[in-house]
């Protein structure tokens, strides 16, 4: 992840008519727009925007919400992943950014999209990135009282070894 | 007239096997359906499998009119108190059936959310084994149950 | 009765009575020796004088007076759940009502929160469709059939024509399963307790042919990356003609109990009602998104499996209501049967899994012969294959909607992150719209019309 290119891609071909005007606005970003698959990471700063700019462009629905861990292995350590769909253009786009481990927040996409209520709170529930901004930044999934987020790498599965009670006699 | 009539009509027993007779051809489960075996609950007891043939189709949606609790799927740590609470309400006497793995023992997801094995939680009378258990396992389950009931001892298998 | 007067001849004790009754609600009777709490008694009967007055009939008030007397402390907040029995599983549902209408509605899940993506990582590509087949536990295939897809995008492999027509067999057959008992529950919620014993009769047809095909009736672990894990049983072809030849008129029954049926009408018409605007917003697929009209459908736009060979109509419906979306899922069984007819006639012969080691365990045959090839399927088992770096998202229509599977290796043996998008996590999300000013009756229908499975919610 060291090897940062800001320039989107040697203009060989324009991109997709139907993403250039965000491709456009934000140029900063890491765009990877090929046949099969469309690609972005933004900075997280950045993420409520291009969400918008992509929602004018044409991608009214919001399919998932979810949080990769990269305990160790990349920095920043979590990555917030938006998948993003449009009906009339028939067409996906993801969306990741990075969010470091020292100050998990992300802007909520709500405004945006209402439809991310639960999935943030999912995100917030099993991974701690807060989104600020969400109306009820609760646990969703643990009980209210529960202490850690499960799907950290760092929270254990959890696992307790089995134990057969009053095993009856084998007749 | 009554003298003829009579002999026909008095059976003698004892007031605990009558009791005992009673409870097992009349049970009635409480719905506690949580996963998969759920289905396989609801199938059992519609047309095809018909449980009616047991007294026992009555599925009663308040805790305080059923006497069994088969708890269908598995059991999160959340749901582990509703579970109690729900055979806390239950009229004695009161008998539990665990359906399926994840029930008995936590199944394959020996993790952080599930409580491994309902008899943590509830005494359980009865394991019926299966990934869910087919309709056929719920009702030798139940059967055995019945028999257990009648003996008063503990039955195997 | 005393006929010469026409008065009622009214004892002493009575008398009494009333005299005490009229005092009582004048409140002028003289206080009673036994009261300890002389003002506490007073004051109460003071403030419901005129309740007691109206409950004796000395007054008559229409209900229409109360209405503006109702604050914000007549709204009440009950709650549904999680123990209930028409809320499918164990949904919670925190219900504001000002009256018979509902004001808020918030759904609270987590009652079935089992750590599946957790234990998704602890397991191997090929163990992964063990775990993922006991999430949406109505359309299992449909969850091994994404988790494999994804797998299989990103190893990079494609499956031989036989494996993916018998994908689409299962699948498909899986959607009717699935939305027989989708029209089963909805019946019983709203009362046909015929469409409950119907819809399980029907379906034991379908889980009677899966249990011959996949040993299991639900959970099979049947598709797996690389192909199915069998290839179809003996005899097939009669058993599916035999579906195909039962169901259809057994839907004209469920027409018969349903389509007209007044009771019914008037439970589902009108009720639940939501736009394509708000689907879209909130992230709705499936038969909901269609019965708003929009013919979205996975297998049209993105078509997996080699489905675009097949032909079959999107139905959509008008209203977005619940009787709209009890219209969809009937037609969806009847395209879906014609999918079935026309893959059980091509089904092509070959290979039911794909040809490459790395991912397909020896032929049965081979381990009793060879040494290799038992450390190979031994490995293939113990180890599982290492897929090269990388993400990917694969998605199917399951027949509650868009079910997505996003993994993420990092080139170990078992997926670094495996997210399920589950449909009815997100079309749960539409209970508030649809349930907004509308009365407390209507919950259940609008609940069964959604069709949530909660395993799928939770995980």
């Amino acid at each position: 992840m060291s090897e940062v290119t800001t320039d989107h891609a040697p203009e060989a071909e324009a991109p997709h008519p139907v993403i250039a005007p965000v491709v456009d606005r934000f140029p900063e970003a890491r765009w990877e727009i090929s046949d099969t698959e469309w690609l972005v990471d933004v900075d997280r700063a950045q993420l409520s925007d291009l969400a918008a700019a992509c929602r004018d462009a044409g991608f009214e629905v919001c399919v998932d919400v979810t949080a990769v861990d990269w305990y160790r292995s990349r920095r920043p350590r979590f990555e917030v992943v938006v998948n993003l769909l449009s009906h009339q253009h028939r067409r996906r786009l993801r969306v990741t950014a990075g969010v470091p481990a020292d100050d998990p927040t992300v802007p909520s996409l709500y405004p945006v999209y209402p439809g991310v209520n639960f999935p943030e709170r999912e995100v917030y529930d099993l991974f701690g990135i807060t989104f600020e901004g969400h109306p009820d930044m609760t646990r969703i999934l643990m009980p209210d009282d529960w202490e850690g987020h499960p799907l950290r790498k760092d929270f254990s599965v959890g696992s307790v070894p089995v134990t057969f009670k009053e095993s009856p006699e084998v007749i | 007239m009554a003298r003829r009539s009579t002999p026909g009509n008095i059976v003698t027993t004892t007031i605990d096997w009558a009791a005992r007779w009673a409870q097992t051809q009349s049970m009635w489960p409480a719905t506690f359906g949580l996963a998969c075996c759920a289905i396989e609950m609801m199938a059992t007891g519609t047309a095809h499998n018909d449980l009616a043939r047991f007294g026992m189709e009555v599925f009663r949606a308040s805790p305080r009119q059923a006497d069994l609790m088969i708890v269908a799927g598995r059991v999160s740590q959340k749901m582990a108190p509703v579970l109690r609470q729900v055979y806390d309400q239950m009229p004695e006497p009161k008998w539990v059936i665990s359906m399926g793995a994840c029930a008995s023992t936590g199944g394959m997801f020996n993790n952080y959310a599930l409580v491994q094995g309902v008899d943590q939680v509830v005494p359980v009378d009865m394991y019926v084994p299966g990934c869910p258990p087919g309709p056929q396992s719920l009702m030798h389950g139940i059967l055995t149950l019945q028999r257990q009931i009648m003996t008063g001892q503990k039955v195997s298998g | 009765m005393d006929e010469a007067s026409g008065r009622s001849v009214v004892s002493a004790e009575e008398q009494a009575e009333t005299q005490y009754v009229e005092e009582w609600v004048s409140g002028t009777e003289v206080p009673d020796e036994m009261a300890t709490d002389e003002g506490a008694q007073e004051m109460a009967l003071t403030e419901s004088g005129y309740r007691f007055r109206e409950q004796l009939g000395a007054v008559v008030t229409d209900d229409y007076l109360y209405e503006e007397e109702v604050s914000e402390d007549e709204r009440m907040i009950i709650n549904m759940g999680p123990q209930h029995p028409s809320t499918h599983g164990v949904l919670r549902l925190q219900l504001e009502l000002e009256g018979e209408m509902i004001k808020r509605c918030k759904p609270v899940i987590g009652y079935l929160h089992t750590g599946m993506e957790k234990t998704a990582e602890t397991l191997t590509f090929m163990q992964g469709p063990t775990n993922v087949t006991r999430m949406d536990y109505l359309a299992p295939l449909h969850n091994e059939l994404a988790f494999s897809l994804a797998t299989e995008k990103l190893l990079g492999v494609e499956v031989p024509p036989r494996a993916a027509a018998i994908r689409v067999l299962m699948t498909e057959l899986n959607r009717i399963s699935s939305h027989l008992v989708a029209l089963a529950t909805n019946g019983m919620d709203i009362g046909a307790i015929s469409m409950m014993m119907y819809g399980f009769r029907e379906r034991e047809l379908i889980l009677a042919f899966f249990e011959k095909t996949t040993g299991l009736r639900m959970n099979h672990n049947y598709i797996r990356p690389g192909g199915v894990a069998a290839d179809l049983p003996p005899g097939w072809r009669k058993d599916v003609a035999t579906i195909l030849k039962t169901i259809p008129a057994r839907l004209g029954e469920y027409d018969d109990l349903l389509k007209e049926n007044p009771i019914w009408l008037s439970r589902t018409q009108g009720v639940g009602v939501i736009t394509a605007e708000e689907c879209r917003a909130y992230g709705i697929t499936g038969p909901i998104l269609r019965g708003t009209g929009v013919d979205w459908d996975l297998r049209k736009v993105f078509p997996y499996s080699g489905i675009e060979q097949y032909e079959f109509d999107v139905p959509v419906g008008t209203q977005g209501d619940v009787y709209d979306r009890y219209r969809v899922r009937v037609e969806e069984i009847t395209q879906s049967l014609r999918i079935v007819e026309q893959a059980a006639e091509m089904m092509p012969s070959g290979d039911f899994r794909v040809d490459d080691r790395k991912v397909t365990p020896p032929p049965r045959a081979r381990i009793d012969e060879s040494m290799e090839a038992l450390i190979h399927h031994f490995k293939i088992f113990t180890e599982g294959f290492r897929p090269p770096p990388g993400e990917a998202y694969a998605a199917v229509e399951s027949p509650r909607g868009e079910l997505g599977c996003y993994l993420v290796s990092d080139g170990g043996g078992m997926p670094w992150r495996c997210h399920i998008r589950a449909p009815s996590f997100y079309n749960l999300q539409a209970l508030p719209v649809m349930l907004a000013e509308s009365m407390v009756a209507d919950t259940i229908a609008t609940i069964a019309s959604l069709d949530p499975v909660m395993g799928d919610v939770d995980r």
